[in-house]
């Protein structure tokens, strides 16, 4: 008993010391700056934040396009949701993963799409660069996934009976949907909710590129201030205030499923899926084909077409071949393909360290009853829930000096997107950890298994699906991550988000259309690792 | 190969849910704990395989003292309530984990499983899938599984409790035949008193933690050691001091019991009684009937079912009757 507790201890210490080093210590440096610039107690930079009307008016707008991000989003997510989670009909599946798809694709790559699409000269003849309805269709473009995969898991799983009793008891569909379903969902929607607000309330990549000069976010506000001005206090005093905003959130959601959580026992395919017949549910079939195709058809293929299209209008491969070369005078010190393969080195190693962490991290937490379990599995989430400029500008300032100098070190990016990644990895493994019934670890040992045999044979076999879905997840997250590499990235450690928003930096059609390429360069390298990663998911879910 | 515990207690959550309970198995015997949920049952043989710790008394295996042995080293197999197959192995892989983790070699694995599965009737599926089989199949798996490691005790939770109520009858007698004689000591646990007749040859009855009666199948349903016991077993006329006096069948201590089978329908009776309600069984006819205020329950041949509201007479055999 008691080695194994030491054992457990020692495990703990990987996630432990990386949370600690990586994700505390930064934070603690941001408030240092922010709160105490020359090392006593200063409200000054605080107060001044707070007080100019230009960053008050950033906060504020921060704040609604966020709200209003999220409304559309459930707008949208709605009669997907409703269609995929309760209706069967031939490439359900397949429309299933489609809409997971925009979600781990890169922000860069989607701004850069939104960018051709809505852009001036674009296909609609349309210029909304720079207004807010850009960043809002794009903000419904990622998040959609979101709402449809928390919402609709619940909803497939809910005790079809409980409609059924309510429906004999005399309420028509419609009551039974608010009186019996909609409660039920509570708490899907409001984790929904919240993660969407997050993501839209520290979206950083969408803004810069969408955004114009006009329009900025307390995330955007974050970079200029310290790439730009060079007002380290100001900006720690910003991330500070948008620390507190997701704070909030999160309690606020936390709270919320807590009071609305109910013990329901959730059936697997609980609510029989319908059959697609009558008028009124293929005409939502229809309709729900169209916005997909709108929301997500019409940028994507704007981009692939802006990276096959010469200047006059004829279809060329020139922007591809062009990746291989170094533009002279371009934006960028490397050829765009160098970047790829930054991407793909940074990628894998990032992985390692978020499965290695994130591994034992979910172990410990499925593994352990009490507060310690809960208390890491919190701790692992709260990067995923603070921006990453705040992750990228930490790392800045605070693994800058001695003993802890690693400005210089090429580790310093795999490090921030591994932290970044971790909780997908606990979050997909937990649930699988826990489901492995105790009585099975229990059958192992009675059979003659030792602890560390029970891991090997019992729990290790059962996770491995799991651990290469996490593997892709952890992956597309690390390619696509923009936020904390643009504050920490040297020069020649150039990812392809980095180089996207160079390019786009640069006027010209060269230029864009480069971006254009190397977008969909990235875009092909995301699907096809998280196209892997859901075969794996679903051969796991046919055999257990 | 026995098993012996001497005063084990076990505590769960800081309550004790296994008081002070002594028994033991004899090698090829077999021992039924009956009682309902929440008794304690399940503690009782997780403690038992070393699963969870007893909190006092000890575990003695084959007259060795086990305390401190962990679970894998303790010869014991335990079958569980939901059968707990490994959903990412075979059959035949699942019955060779255990010799498998005790280091018998591939081929002979491959022989030994094979073996045990023709033993438990499925010779020839040692390659399915467990997802694939019947509940009937998983439970012989498991079985096959525990059987595997040759045990000096074999724990059985709740053995047949997942299946259908015609299987659970076919499957208990074959139960019965497979673990016969010079095998373990077996222990099944059950909350179903017929499975618990049925299998063991002396029963345990456990309540609230404690062992509240441990005999012979005939000798607890003849002589029950207390009214909760009685009732607990399924006797419907466990009588107050007033409703025996009534009766004058004695008993001016406590209760008395009146079982069943002492009760007939008899011209010859001395007792007569109202018919309040019939009720069908299988094989025969479960009759309330009220004598003089003092409600009585006796079984009758179906084709000699009385109507409801008939004034019936009733013949009491004195020496089945027993104070409490």
């Amino acid at each position: 008993m008691t080695t194994g507790r030491a054992w457990r201890w020692g495990l703990a210490a990987v996630p432990l010391a990386f949370a600690a080093v990586f994700y505390a210590w930064p934070v603690v440096a941001i408030l240092g700056r922010g709160f105490a610039p020359e090392g006593v107690l200063d409200l000054t930079p605080v107060l001044d934040v707070l007080g100019s009307p230009r960053l008050r008016g950033v906060a504020w707008f921060t704040l609604w396009q966020a709200l209003v991000s999220t409304a559309l989003t459930f707008v949208v997510a709605a009669p997907i949701t409703w269609l995929l989670s309760r209706y069967q009909f031939r490439g359900r599946s397949l429309a299933e993963a489609a809409v997971a798809v925009p979600f781990v694709l890169p922000t860069t790559v989607v701004a850069t799409a939104f960018l051709v699409l809505l852009g001036p000269g674009g296909p609609l003849g349309l210029d909304l660069v720079g207004s807010v309805w850009a960043i809002l269709l794009a903000h419904v473009f990622f998040n959609v996934a979101v709402v449809v995969r928390v919402v609709g898991g619940l909803l497939a799983q809910l005790d079809g009976h409980l409609v059924h009793a309510a429906r004999v008891l005399g309420a028509g569909p419609w009551t039974a949907f608010r009186r019996v379903t909609l409660p039920l969902l509570q708490p899907a929607l409001w984790s929904a909710a919240a993660i969407v607000f997050l993501f839209t309330f520290t979206s950083l990549g969408v803004v810069l590129i969408l955004g114009g000069t006009r329009i900025a976010t307390l995330e955007l506000e974050v970079l200029r201030l310290t790439r730009d001005l060079l007002d380290l206090s100001g900006a720690a005093a910003l991330a500070v205030l948008q620390l507190v905003g997701v704070v909030v959130a999160l309690v606020v959601s936390a709270r919320l499923q807590e009071r609305l959580a109910v013990q329901q026992s959730l059936v697997v395919g609980g609510a029989s899926r319908r059959a697609l017949v009558g008028r009124g549910p293929r005409s939502l079939a229809v309709g729900c084909l169209l916005l997909g195709g709108v929301l997500w058809g019409l940028p994507l293929s704007a981009l692939v077409r802006r990276a096959l299209v010469d200047g006059d209008g004829g279809w060329t491969l020139a922007w591809f071949r062009g990746l291989a070369g170094r533009a002279r005078g371009g934006p960028l010190a490397v050829a765009p393909l160098e970047a790829v393969a930054t991407t793909v080195r940074v990628g894998v190693v990032a992985t390692l360290l978020a499965l290695l962490v994130g591994g034992i991290a979910a172990w410990l937490v499925a593994s352990s009853r009490g507060r310690a379990g809960l208390g890491l599995d919190a701790l692992l989430m709260l990067p995923l829930g603070t921006s990453a400029a705040t992750l990228g500008f930490g790392f800045l300032i605070a693994l800058d000096t001695p003993p802890l100098d690693l400005r210089s070190s090429p580790a310093l990016v795999p490090i921030a997107h591994a932290l970044v990644a971790t909780p997908f990895v606990v979050r997909t493994l937990v649930p699988v950890l826990r489901s492995v019934q105790s009585s099975l670890r229990q059958a192992a040992r009675v059979l003659g298994a030792r602890p560390w045999q029970v891991v090997a044979h019992v729990d290790l076999p059962l996770v491995l699906r799991p651990l290469g879905v996490a593997a892709a997840f952890a992956f597309a997250v690390s390619a696509g991550e923009f936020g904390a590499t643009i504050f920490i990235a040297r020069a020649d450690v150039t990812t392809v988000p980095v180089a996207i928003v160079r390019l786009l930096g640069q006027p010209g059609l060269a230029s864009s259309a480069t971006a254009a390429a190397l977008a969909v360069v990235l875009l092909v390298l995301v699907g096809t690792v998280v196209a892997l990663g859901e075969r794996l998911r679903g051969d796991e879910q046919a055999t257990l | 190969m026995s098993l012996r515990l001497e005063g084990v207690s076990v505590e769960r959550g800081g309550v004790r849910v296994v008081v002070d309970v002594t028994l033991d198995v004899a090698a090829g015997a077999s021992l039924a704990v009956l009682g309902p949920s929440g008794a304690g049952k399940s503690s009782l043989l997780l403690a038992a395989a070393g699963l969870v710790p007893s909190a006092a008394g000890r575990v003695l295996v084959a007259g060795r003292d086990v305390a401190g042995v962990p679970p894998e080293r303790r010869g014991v197999g335990l079958m569980f309530q939901e059968f707990a197959l490994f959903p990412h192995l075979d059959v035949a892989a699942n019955v060779g984990f255990g010799p498998r983790m005790h280091g018998v070699a591939r081929d002979e694995r491959a022989a030994l499983a094979e073996r045990l599965l023709s033993r438990v009737g499925l010779a020839g599926l040692g390659a399915r899938d467990v997802g694939t089989l019947s509940g009937g199949q998983r439970q012989r798996v498991a079985l096959a599984r525990a059987l595997a490691t040759d045990p000096a005790v074999l724990l059985l939770d709740e053995p047949l409790g997942a299946l259908d109520r015609q299987l659970r009858e076919e499957l208990l007698d074959e139960l019965r035949q497979l673990l016969g004689t010079g095998g373990p000591a077996v222990v099944a646990v059950t909350h179903d008193r017929d499975e618990a007749f049925t299998f063991g040859e002396r029963v345990a009855v456990l309540r609230e933690g404690g062992l509240a009666q441990l005999d012979t199948p005939a000798r607890l349903w003849t002589a029950p050691a207390d009214a909760w016991v009685a009732g607990f077993l399924g006797h419907p006329n466990v009588l107050d001091v007033a409703g025996a006096a009534a009766l004058g069948v004695g008993g001016q201590r406590g209760p008395v019991l009146v079982p069943v089978e002492a009760l007939r329908v008899d011209p010859a009776g001395t007792l007569a009684g109202r018919v309040l309600d019939t009720a069908w069984r299988s094989g025969h006819v479960r009759v309330r009937v009220d004598v003089d205020g003092t409600v009585l329950e006796l079984d009758v041949a179906p084709d000699r079912a009385p109507a409801v509201g008939d004034r019936v007479p009733l013949l009491l055999d004195p020496g089945r009757v027993r104070a409490l």
